[in-house]
């Protein structure tokens, strides 16, 4: 499914270009750069959903985030692309890949969804799309196509306003020598939010009992049980093939 | 609905091919098919984990609408932005969005450890 979008998709991106014969200077590199990105995000995110091999699936979300790091990048936000390149793709897939590794059993590498239900997301997801495109080009002022210089870069104005003063825009309040509002304190939100949350992650995934013990345990863990309640029970509570393992737990107590 | 606007909009690309910079509503395109794949993923996946790719899609789609609200490399002359409080907001919804798949990570990896499996339609121990 990649491999044949992908070709018409660089066709449909060369043809007009080659066709039209247009001179080289009058192409609109940001444009083409933005076409192939998002060209890359869309087709990804269509092939998450798509796919049904769960290891198909995480790797075209790769793609796809790190297509949408290139649009934040085009779109003059380089602080946020590279953030988007760094947590996302190298912190919050790898977590995604490790839980796929995890879990990937043979039967659940592939669940398929039945065809009742593919046809009804197919519907819903197809008009959900048809209203938001309907609501994003009815404004006429986002219709405007944008400017064609360099901004300034903005890692430093977010660094400031993350450590609670504004050097850009109205709220900089220069002028009026107001206090301007910064983002300190949703920053120090931020910050023990993740240390909770990733401290309660830590607590929530820890190894606690094995699904299939081994036998010795299985039976250290009867007798200690059997022990606690009644010692008439023993030979009915245990079951038949650890028996001996039992005898040789207690045989090794004494 | 003006169906021309959105003929026009969707082959802005193909009448006047590459010669125009790219405006805002050029990214909310691609954040709402980021969106709606999403949302469809969401819905459609039986794997945990195929649940969370979906959550994903959908806070990227969001992000990329308030980066794109945010720049005024898009936005055209004399209009006004977001500025950097689109940038600031989208920066918490990727951190956010790391806790929130730490811990739905951590949940799904229980599931496993008690149920054997990733299948969401089994988790059906607290129906009333």
């Amino acid at each position: 499914m990649g491999n044949e979008s992908m070709i018409s998709l660089s066709g449909m991106v060369m043809a007009p270009v080659l066709a039209a014969g247009l001179p080289l200077a009058a192409i609109n590199w940001h444009s083409v750069l933005f076409l192939l990105f998002a060209s890359l995000a869309s087709i990804f995110a269509v092939g998450v959903v798509l796919a049904d091999n769960v290891v198909r699936m995480a790797l075209y979300l790769v793609f796809s985030l790190a297509a949408t790091a290139g649009l934040f990048f085009l779109a003059g936000a380089e602080f946020i692309g590279a953030m988007q390149l760094m947590i996302y793709v190298g912190g919050t897939l790898v977590l995604l890949v490790f839980g796929v590794m995890l879990t990937a059993q043979a039967p659940f590498v592939s669940i398929k969804p039945s065809a009742a239900d593919r046809a009804l997301a197919g519907l819903a997801g197809s008009s959900l799309l048809v209203v938001l495109l309907a609501a994003a080009l009815s404004v006429d002022s986002w219709q405007r196509p944008g400017l064609s210089e360099v901004t300034a870069p903005t890692a430093t104005p977010l660094g400031m306003a993350l450590l609670g003063m504004r050097v850009d825009g109205p709220a900089a309040g220069a002028a009026t020598g107001a206090v301007a509002n910064g983002y300190l304190l949703p920053f120090e939100i931020v910050s023990i939010h993740l240390l909770v949350v990733l401290v309660g992650a830590a607590y929530l995934a820890r190894a606690k009992r094995r699904r299939t013990p081994r036998p010795i345990d299985a039976a250290a863990s009867a007798v200690s049980v059997v022990e606690g309640s009644t010692r008439v029970e023993l030979p009915a509570a245990l079951p038949p093939r650890s028996g001996s393992a039992s005898a040789l737990v207690s045989g090794g107590s004494k | 609905m003006n169906i021309v606007s959105l003929s026009a909009g969707c082959c802005l690309f193909a009448t006047g091919p590459l010669t125009e910079p790219v405006g805002v509503v050029h990214y909310l395109i691609v954040g709402a098919i980021l969106f709606t794949a999403g949302v469809v993923c969401m819905a459609l996946k039986r794997n945990a984990l195929g649940v969370l790719m979906g959550i994903e899609l959908v806070l990227n789609g969001a992000n990329l609408n308030f980066v794109a609200f945010s720049s005024p490399y898009l936005r055209g002359a004399g209009s006004a932005t977001l500025g950097l409080d689109g940038q600031v907001i989208a920066l918490f919804v990727i951190l956010l969005a790391a806790a929130e798949a730490a811990v739905a990570l951590a949940i799904t990896l229980n599931f496993y450890n008690n149920h054997s499996t990733v299948d969401i339609d089994r988790a059906d121990d607290l129906k009333g």
